[in-house]
């Protein structure tokens, strides 16, 4: 077998991919190996231990597995991505594709066009257009709905980043769903409907085991991107007392207004963690479906 | 029993697939649409389907009009093509699906697809998935699906198209007996003439949204009303040679024909003689179209000879071994002929 099929020779080739190598090294694998050190340090952003950090073993994890704060942050997380990401994006996502399927010209560009604007504006952007719709005395939507005086932000800040996510978010969702039921052939639909199926035994026993995979590849990114979002900053910092603190503002919040780096850092590793548990049950369920799939391609189970 | 009414179908942009079509089709009755492609086969029988809305018309079904229902309340069955067999179910759920939407216990499901399924020798093939079987044998589950219903009628596009030659025939053959047996009227949509001449007790050939002949398979073929139906039908395609009538003779290419009786002096018609119904006579004839021997092809029990004949080519078949050679100039003889003036049949 021949590897070298472009005849570079070993000193060549590593003088090529050398200078990539280095990018990631000092830009990623450097920073993530610090934070794991930094994570077992008291080391704080002023005063003494800024100069002289201390190693304190798991002292960081234990008392923010203990903090309260750390846990309903997380719980607040886990309703965010459900709601926004799952339900919102993913579903409100899949909708649109599934209105606009059979859609051509003027009405699917439009509401494309919509869509893909909202995804594409710059975050803070984004952030004070929302601050503005949602402002308690001189927003849109108290205008819109006749309550003036309603603060939205104060009174449910989850419900507002949550809703707010969905509509920053779905455009993704829609176009990979749109893109994955072009692959529905028409002929398996109509022969469910001559069958008598109503749509959502059309979805059931023809969409979706078909378009199964884009499904899970799609819950995999938005839920990793949902985790990880910084945005709902812009909009309620975190508050009122913490009601919409999801785990990214969490960790700002303490590492760097508390000053406490090294706590900071104990908790970024714990998300990431939660992030390296949820794409490996992703993954095993992907592959778990293909593996399945082998096994009935290979002659099926014994008839 | 489908009798159809003045169906008309526009789609949006104006173009015009079905134009105001009546057709009845019998009980039990095996109808094929032929067509080149465009010419409104496929939207017919999926309005019959109930896939596509018409504009105008109206359908019925053994009596009820179905214009309005959707297509899961028609009860027909469609064979697509493509089979259109789920990927993600083994043959049994395959054909039981549409009587698992009819909400037939599970037990009673598995008994019928497995009655169908040794009806069309799938019985060894039940827990297969659609990848592990051959195109012949999803082509059956197709048709196992189609039947486990016990529809009113069967509509079929196209089924045999993706089907190697060899296992076509076997299909069509298999097909026909099926459809015998069970008596249940078939609308079938083919491009392939001798399909359709093959299987259909009558067959309605298509063009341009409209139905230009209707008529048993020897109908079609021996009288095809028009010279587009003529030069559609048959293996080896019609001579179609235009002539003229002068003093009750015709003139063809060289050939002095009988004229049939209602044409007027000076007319333009087109002569239509098959292949298979022209001989070759090694002197000359008065009425012979001379001509030089310019191609041969083998059809196997005969020979499709090719003769020059001034700006026209003339195809006969003679058997086989009795082929002239290259070069050599023959008068093609007709044995039959048909006469079209303005592109219809005349005598």
């Amino acid at each position: 077998m021949i590897t070298d099929a472009a005849g570079l020779g070993r000193a060549r080739a590593t003088a090529f991919v050398l200078p990539a190598l280095v990018l990631i090294a000092v830009f990623l694998v450097f920073p993530a190996l610090w934070t794991i050190y930094l994570g077992l340090t008291d080391y704080r952003l002023t005063g003494l231990q800024a100069a002289n950090p201390q190693v304190v073993g798991l002292d960081n994890y234990t008392s923010a597995l203990g903090d309260p704060r750390f846990l309903s942050s997380l719980w607040l997380t886990v309703a965010y991505v459900g709601g926004s990401a799952v339900i919102g994006q993913a579903g409100l996502g899949f909708a649109l594709a599934w209105v606009l399927r059979t859609r051509r010209g003027t009405v699917r560009r439009l509401v494309e066009g919509v869509v893909l604007l909202s995804w594409i504006l710059p975050s803070t952007v984004v952030g004070f257009l929302w601050f503005a719709l949602l402002d308690r005395d001189g927003g849109t939507l108290n205008a819109l709905l006749g309550t003036p005086g309603f603060a939205w932000l104060l009174d449910h800040p989850l419900l507002s980043i949550i809703v707010f996510n969905t509509w920053r978010g779905t455009a993704f969702s829609m176009m990979l769903y749109s893109a994955a039921l072009e692959n529905v052939p028409p002929s398996h639909l109509e022969t469910a409907r001559l069958a008598g199926a109503n749509v959502f035994q059309q979805l059931r026993d023809v969409v979706f085991p078909l378009i199964r995979r884009h499904v899970l590849t799609n819950l995999l990114l938005i839920s990793l991107w949902t985790f990880n979002d910084f945005t709902p900053f812009v909009l309620t910092g975190g508050g009122p007392e913490g009601r919409s603190e999801i785990l990214p503002i969490y960790v700002y919040n303490i590492a760097l207004r508390g000053g406490e780096l090294g706590l900071g850092a104990a908790v970024s590793f714990l998300i990431l963690l939660i992030n390296l548990v949820f794409a490996l049950a992703y993954l095993r369920l992907l592959r778990g479906r293909r593996r399945q799939e082998a096994t009935a391609a290979a002659g099926g189970p014994p008839a | 029993m489908i009798s159809l009414h003045g169906l008309t179908k526009v789609f949006p942009g104006g173009v015009r697939a079905l134009d105001a079509i009546d057709l009845t089709v019998a009980d039990g009755e095996f109808f094929a649409l032929l067509g080149p492609s465009g010419c409104g086969k496929t939207t017919l029988l999926r309005t019959i389907a109930g896939l596509e809305i018409p504009t105008s018309g109206n359908i019925r079904i053994n009596e009820a009009d179905v214009t309005r229902l959707p297509p899961g309340r028609r009860d027909v069955a469609m064979v697509f093509q493509d089979y259109a067999i789920f990927p993600h179910m083994d043959v049994t759920d395959n054909i039981a699906y549409p009587l698992r939407i009819r909400k037939v216990p599970r037990a009673e499901r598995v008994r019928k697809a497995a009655e169908v399924a040794r009806r069309l020798s799938l019985a060894d093939l039940l827990h297969r998935r659609p990848a592990q079987l051959s195109g012949g044998q999803q082509q059956r589950v197709a048709l196992a699906r189609a039947i486990a219903c016990h529809p009113a009628a069967f509509l079929f596009d196209e089924p045999l198209s993706n089907l190697d030659a060899r296992l076509r025939l076997e299909a069509r053959t298999f097909l026909k007996r099926l459809q015998r047996e069970l008596a249940v009227t078939t609308v079938f949509v083919t491009h392939d003439q001798a399909e359709a001449l093959a299987l259909a007790d009558r067959i309605a050939v298509m063009s341009a949204g409209r139905m230009v002949q209707i008529g048993t398979p020897a109908e079609i073929f021996q009288r095809p009303s028009t010279t587009f139906v003529a030069s559609f039908i048959g293996s080896t395609p019609m001579n179609l040679l235009p002539g003229t009538s002068t003093r009750g003779a015709l003139h063809v290419a060289g050939a002095v024909r009988a004229a049939p009786a209602g044409l007027g002096e000076g007319d333009e018609i087109v002569y239509g003689v098959r292949p298979e119904y022209m001989g070759l006579s090694e002197t000359e004839r008065q009425d012979g179209i001379p001509g030089t021997v310019a191609v041969l092809e083998n059809l196997g029990t005969g020979v499709l000879v090719t003769l020059e004949s001034g700006d026209h080519l003339v195809q006969a078949v003679v058997p086989e071994g009795s082929e002239p050679a290259l070069g050599v100039r023959r008068w093609a003889v007709p044995a039959r002929s048909l006469v079209y003036r303005d592109g219809a049949l005349l005598a």
